[in-house]
């Protein structure tokens, strides 16, 4: 049964461009052809105006809302967009792709390399935040948009936010980076290494090349996703959510099996997630995050949104999030007032740690829209002077 | 279907529809804005003076306020706010980056508001402060004859409540302004919750004073 506030049953689409000339890469290196997944919802209007990007994180999909035929589970950002929702897709268009270098259907290790015949695994070019945003840039002209209503995103779903900001400010109009940061800091890098170095040690990785093997790297994998699941929730969250409980068993069993039920919530997250996501995605992906620097070139972070002065910003961070803590995004806030930007900011008191930018719903909603119901009363009344501005002119 | 009740809810609107619905000593520093122009308040709150300003008076408003719910509340009005101290977030401007910077009802509370002061006429052409006057002929004659730390008319406070407080008069004010070099262009009074004129015996008479400062 689909509820009602739900954008329904949605189908994925994808759209391949470079197929002639090569995407070029950050890095130098050419790709082609590229492959983007990505999902709509609502309907974009006669002037294209009213589009919204959503960028997902590490491990999401452009599966953002609804529901696939036959499945039950909603999208990953089923709370915030749908008719009614903060992302309202009464009134917006909202799109969601697969980055590039990711599983679920956009060009990353798993697509067939042209010249192999093969899945490319490690001779996939190493990809940036940069690389995946320019690519949606290629999805946003093919959909015949101009300039995006807003962009928003958490978590690498934020330094994507970021990019579009820095890089193709004339693109969008406003941007909502949420738990995110300018720039990966050395104990995200670390914790990025610690997963991937997972990864390396299990057997069955072959160095990237287990596509036609019996066995896949599953047990790398399962321990990055471990640590990772680990770094979303707070010291605090985890002492509400399993406390020094045990899992199926009265007392200690002097043993080394899974006890505790934060081990046994490890567990299953990490196997489940073996399931569903690639162990090379896995590295790509976090290596992507890792060279991700808006101080870049300049030494500043300010440096990189010299362009950015007209956009409007909502960032938001939480008070628990120690993966991305407060400071992050104050950095982004005191950079995007330097150049003159018009920037909201609220850092929300929560105890979900990383992951309240998921399970906030209620603040989430209020914020996100309200900031947007303004933004488009705004623009509404922007159009009506511009029309009187007009029609002044000709009379 | 109760997601929908709950965005309806949300939508933003301008519950400040005129000057009159404003609190009284906000009325007062509303009218000293001229319409169209660049504003800051600081620790604005909930956003009540900016919504009327930015709504109503088409300013180009913007607020800093440190409580997580009042910022909240500014954006459910529509308005552009930044969480974080007063400190912090008057650093982050270029200089003249607004026409008016407000201060109002904050001053007792402020670390260093000279400070304070200063940054806002930095980033400002002109700085709007309010305070409550201690000076006020009430305050006196209840320290006098009670011998208790006498509460502000204005902004009632029992010494032991946070955020902590520091007295101050309108003769403390204006001998500071002399000091530090600091011009007042224009200067009204409050009594009995509207502005009065109370001419040479201000710091006897008024329970809120409200300057607009240049440096």
């Amino acid at each position: 049964m689909i509820p009602e506030d739900s954008v329904g049953i949605v189908k994925p689409q994808t759209y391949t461009f470079a197929q002639n000339e090569p995407f070029m890469l950050e890095s130098g290196a050419m790709l082609s052809p590229v492959t983007l997944a990505y999902e709509t919802y609502g309907e974009l209007n006669a002037a294209a105006s009213n589009a919204i990007l959503i960028c997902h994180a590490l491990s999401g999909s452009d599966h953002a809302a609804g529901y696939h035929e036959g499945e039950e589970k909603p999208g990953w950002w089923e709370d915030c967009i749908g008719p009614g929702k903060a992302f309202d897709t009464n009134r917006f268009f909202v799109i969601c792709s697969n980055v590039l270098g990711s599983c679920y259907g956009s060009t990353g290790p798993t697509a067939l390399n042209p010249e192999t015949g093969k899945p490319y695994g490690l001779r996939f070019p190493v990809i940036t935040i940069g690389d995946m945003v320019r690519a949606q840039v290629k999805l946003i002209d093919r959909l015949g948009i101009d300039q995006l209503f807003c962009v928003a995103g958490g978590s690498m779903g934020g330094m994507q936010v970021l990019e579009w900001a820095a890089h193709h400010p004339e693109r969008v109009k406003a941007a909502i980076p949420l738990a995110t940061t300018g720039r990966h800091s050395p104990m995200l890098i670390a914790l990025s290494e610690v997963g991937r170095q997972a990864i390396y040690a299990d057997p069955k990785w072959q160095a990237g090349d287990y596509y036609d093997k019996p066995q896949k790297p599953d047990d790398g994998l399962a321990v990055a996703r471990m640590v990772g699941h680990i770094t979303y929730l707070s010291d605090e969250s985890m002492q509400m959510k399993f406390g020094r409980r045990l899992q199926n068993r009265e007392k200690y069993g002097f043993e080394f099996q899974t006890e505790f039920q934060v081990e046994s919530y490890l567990k299953y997250n990490g196997n489940n997630f073996t399931r569903r996501f690639d162990a090379n995605s896995y590295l790509y992906v976090t290596k992507a995050m890792d060279y991700f620097d808006l101080t870049e070139p300049t030494g500043t972070l300010a440096g990189s949104f010299v362009h950015s002065a007209d956009i409007k910003f909502l960032v938001v961070s939480f008070t628990s999030d120690w993966l991305y803590p407060t400071y992050h995004s104050k950095d982004m806030v005191k950079a995007l007032t330097a150049v003159g930007a018009d920037v909201t900011f609220l850092d929300i008191e929560s105890s979900w740690g990383h992951d309240a930018f998921l399970l906030e719903v209620d603040t989430m909603t209020q914020l996100l829209g309200s900031f947007l119901e303004r933004l488009w009363q705004e623009e509404n009344e922007d159009q009506r002077l511009k029309i009187n501005g007009v029609a002044r002119e000709q009379s | 279907m109760s997601n929908l009740n709950s965005f309806d809810r949300l939508r933003t609107s301008s519950s400040i529809l005129n000057l009159q619905s404003l609190r009284p000593d906000l009325q007062v520093v509303a009218r000293l804005i001229p319409a169209q122009i660049r504003v800051l308040d600081l620790g604005c709150g909930d956003g009540e003076l900016l919504d009327y300003l930015v709504h109503q008076q088409q300013v180009k408003g913007r607020g800093i306020e440190l409580g997580e719910q009042e910022v909240l509340a500014c954006v459910r009005r529509g308005l552009s706010v930044r969480q974080g101290n007063l400190e912090e977030g008057l650093a982050d401007y270029p200089d003249d980056s607004f026409d008016y910077v407000v201060l109002s009802q904050t001053l007792p509370f402020l670390d260093n508001p000279e400070m304070i002061l200063r940054e806002m006429l930095r980033v400002g052409q002109k700085a709007i402060v309010s305070f409550p006057n201690w000076g006020y002929w009430r305050c006196r004659w209840d320290l006098m004859l009670t011998g208790k730390i006498p509460q502000a008319p204005d902004l009632p406070q029992s010494w032991s409540d946070s955020p902590r407080w520091q007295a101050l008069t309108v003769a403390d004010f204006m001998k500071f302004c002399r000091t530090v070099e600091i011009s007042i262009l224009d200067e009204v009074y409050m009594a009995g919750g509207r502005q009065a004129p109370v001419g040479t015996f201000k710091n006897l008479l008024a329970t809120t004073a409200v300057y607009v400062l240049t440096s």
